[in-house]
């Protein structure tokens, strides 16, 4: 009996008790707990699918397609109408450069009658606007005035506003008809198109976001730095002190991390200002003169001063987790062997502290980059980020694609220097915690 | 602002959740929104019932795109300025309203011939005429008073920082006016390069002495703690801070921007039947000149004219603090609303990039 049983395990494939062949049954097992485990995450990637790779994709596709000149939705019904039908099929049939003739003339004007009565000439407009300032009025203008044009259009578009035959208006008429434009990211990149659609350097005056990105970058490094040299000596404070001392210590770095973001703000501008606390007692005790209070708000050194103090948790409580399991014994080894207390440091306790740098800065960095509230409140007008920019463009001026664009390039830079730093320092060596 | 935005995310939210007979009322805040809560939203909700919820944000008109985009309004009624409706109303962001439903002047003069020249547009019934003028510290100039709006950037006869708004309205204007153009000229002069670049350039003359605001209860707030000498402001909340606290605060109309503001309703309000009804209630030639009564701005109605008495204290006179007394007319321009809608975003960005450097 127990013969036959071993032939027959010798002579098949292994089975289970119920006959299934064993490699199946593992598989099927194996497959039921992969799901179990998808399942218990399925509600997390349902929430960073809807929350973060939905808006991110959103933002980009914001940037580069904007469908305010040929598609317009109604509100009450969210129906799509197609606008500038005939103005796009015109474009579609001649080439970038053509002039208007009187064809593109009577193509616009049914246009515009279409769109004013739908009542998208405003969007229609304030799009082109964009690009060439004072255009909207032109618009709405000439929709008002469009049902009683007569042919021959071209002179009789003229007649209503001789900025029709600008090349520069037909250029950006173009450009806004194509359902994929770069323009946006041009904006952002201060670049502009010329007359005849070829790409140049957008005017002194108005060039401002690469200004912006640099500071942003830089200053952001440079708080980043600050609040190392700063939170480094905290941090291994934290680390070697006896226990009840440095949970005492501890709660006084804590404690403004758990104050909100804004009284933390307002403190500064009432310390900084220059009829603030600090000047007050400079002044009282003969440091300055009266008439020469410090600015240190509303400037540079504002946003400086307010976003390291704001950041500097986020060096401080990674630096701490890893210095405290470093063991003193290898310092002291150090030192017995000869080295000077420098050396030790240098050689020794430093380089046992690189993921909490690494995990502290990038921290810090990333956070300084796409800072937003502080630098709106103290920055006055030399301590702006680009995010006060992006900003401008949500709320004010109104033009979100351009906003997109920003994001997007704030966005391309930080995974730049997120390879970078995966590159030269590597993503494993990082310790949050 | 993130600050405003938040509250007043949170307090809409909470508005549409609890009742149907609630409308939340947009403003800006400070002695503007409680003129406006004394004067309309209290007597409104006595008579109807209906509960008005203010909240506030440091321009009303920025979060309206965001809220009709999303399909997501929580604001019923919202108090915008004239150049700013007529831009989100041609970006059918706004309700149009009818302006029949808008009632005769207490005297029998029909509405729109009540109403001051364009006050009532597609989208927007004006309420107030505020202006901005400058301000200055009485204490620090009490031997030489400034009068003109040239003083205001004459940093050698009146020394000290300067508060202006963060933004390319009115201020370009004032610095045209200020580099001696005649107000009639301002707006022909800035459909020019030359004459921006000329307004830019008085502008940098004062560049580095300049505190930037955003919200319109900053400038009293800078006066009083000293921060600046002299601030550009929106003449009623100086008013109040002069007249109601007693602070030594001067007004100079000379060289003011007058503009136009009032009620609009943002497409897809929640309430949009009842939000009709308060904005009918709040223009009534009663209300506007009960809002006079509470801060120094000028009511839209011509028959609310003659009721404009005395401030609330009961011995000041509101008449000659208003922008639009014959005094304080005589260097003055009229916002140009079309202008603004038109080169709001070109000239911002400018002023972000001149800002910047």
């Amino acid at each position: 009996m127990s013969d036959a049983s071993h032939d027959s395990v010798q002579s098949g494939p292994l089975t289970t008790a119920d006959g299934k062949p064993l490699k199946a049954a593992l598989a099927s097992a194996q497959a039921h707990r992969t799901r179990r485990a998808f399942y218990l995450v399925a509600p997390l990637l349902f929430f960073v699918v809807i929350t973060f790779l939905m808006p991110i994709g959103q933002l980009l596709t914001k940037s580069v397609n904007n469908p305010a000149f040929y598609s317009w939705q109604d509100r009450d019904t969210g129906e799509k109408i197609p606008l500038m039908v005939d103005l796009r099929a015109w474009f579609d049939a001649h080439p970038a450069g053509t002039g208007p003739d009187e064809a593109a003339y009577a193509a616009l004007v049914t246009g515009l009658v279409h769109a004013k009565e739908v009542k998208a000439q405003g969007q229609i407009g304030t799009r082109i606007n964009y690009e060439v300032s004072g255009s909207r009025s032109l618009f709405t203008k000439t929709a008002r005035k469009a049902d009683k044009l007569e042919p021959p259009y071209k002179e009789a578009v003229l007649d209503v506003d001789k900025d029709w035959d600008d090349p520069k208006l037909w250029n950006s008429m173009r450009n806004a008809s194509k359902a994929f434009t770069i323009d946006f990211y041009l904006s952002a990149l201060d670049r502009t198109r010329d007359d005849s659609g070829n790409i140049i350097k957008a005017d002194e005056e108005r060039a401002v976001y690469i200004l912006l990105f640099e500071r942003t970058l830089v200053m952001s490094a440079l708080i980043t730095f600050i609040t190392f040299l700063l939170g480094f000596p905290i941090a291994h404070l934290l680390a070697t002190l006896p226990l009840r001392h440095s949970n005492l210590l501890m709660i006084f770095v804590l404690l403004p991390f758990w104050t909100s973001l804004l009284v933390r703000t307002t403190s500064w501008i009432v310390l900084l200002q220059s009829q603030g606390v600090v000047n007050d007692i400079w002044v009282s005790v003969g440091l300055i003169s009266d008439e020469n209070r410090l600015q240190m708000i509303y400037n540079q050194a504002g946003t400086i001063i307010a976003m390291t103090h704001i950041l500097l948790p986020f060096m401080v409580l990674p630096l701490y987790s890893v210095m405290r399991p470093i063991d003193p014994s290898y310092v002291r080894a150090a030192r017995s062997l000869g080295a000077t207390s420098w050396t030790a440091f240098r050689r020794i306790y430093m380089p046992q502290t690189i993921p909490g740098i690494g995990a502290g800065g990038l921290l810090v960095f990333i956070l300084a980059v796409g800072y937003y509230i502080t630098p709106a409140l103290v920055g006055g007008s030399t301590g702006q980020l680009i995010s006060n920019l992006i900003a401008f463009h949500m709320q004010n001026s109104l033009n979100w694609s351009l906003a997109a664009a920003l994001a997007s390039l704030l966005l391309f830079a930080v995974l730049l220097l997120y390879w970078l730093y995966d590159r030269l320092i590597g993503i494993d060596n990082l310790k949050l915690g | 602002m993130k600050k405003t935005l938040i509250l007043t995310t949170a307090l809409a939210g909470f508005a549409f959740s609890a009742a149907a007979e609630e409308i939340t009322v947009m403003s800006w805040g400070g002695a503007y929104g409680k003129s406006q809560i004394e004067a309309y939203h209290k007597p409104f909700m006595e008579k109807t019932g209906i509960k008005v919820i203010s909240v506030d944000a440091d321009n009303p008109a920025t979060p309206i795109k965001a809220q009709v985009e999303a399909g997501n309004v929580t604001v019923d009624v919202v108090d915008v300025e004239y150049a700013d409706a007529v831009r989100l109303c041609d970006e059918g962001l706004l309700e149009e309203i009818d302006p029949s439903i808008l009632p005769a002047g207490s005297d029998g003069t029909p509405a729109m011939d009540d109403f001051l020249p364009g006050a009532v547009t597609d989208c927007l019934v004006t309420t107030i005429v505020f202006s901005t003028m400058y301000a200055y510290d009485m204490e620090k100039f009490a031997d030489m008073a400034p009068t003109t709006i040239a003083d205001f950037y004459d940093l050698e006869k009146f020394p000290g920082k300067r508060g202006l708004r963060k933004s390319a309205k009115a201020n370009l204007e004032m610095a045209l006016m200020a580099d001696g153009v005649p107000a009639g000229e301002v707006y022909d002069l800035l459909e020019t390069d030359e004459g921006v670049d000329r307004a830019f350039a008085k502008l940098d003359t004062i560049k580095d002495s300049v505190v930037w605001w955003e919200a319109g209860a900053q400038p009293p707030q800078l006066l009083a703690d000293g921060e600046v000498s002299m601030t550009t402001a929106y003449n009623g909340r100086i008013f109040n801070a002069a007249v109601g606290e007693g602070q030594p605060f001067g007004s100079v109309f000379d060289g003011q921007v007058y503009e136009y503001d009032g009620y609009a309703i943002p497409k897809g309000a929640p309430n949009l039947e009842r939000a009709l009804e308060f904005l009918v209630f709040a223009t009534e030639t009663e209300q506007l000149a009960e809002q006079a009564k509470w801060i120094s701005y000028g009511p839209a109605r011509k028959s609310s004219g003659p009721l404009v008495g005395l401030y609330q204290d009961g011995k000041t006179e509101m008449g000659p603090h208003m922008p639009t007394s014959a005094d304080n007319l005589v260097n003055a321009l009229p916002s140009n609303f079309e202008f603004w809608a038109d080169r709001n975003t070109d000239l911002n960005e400018r002023f972000n990039a001149w800002l910047a450097k």
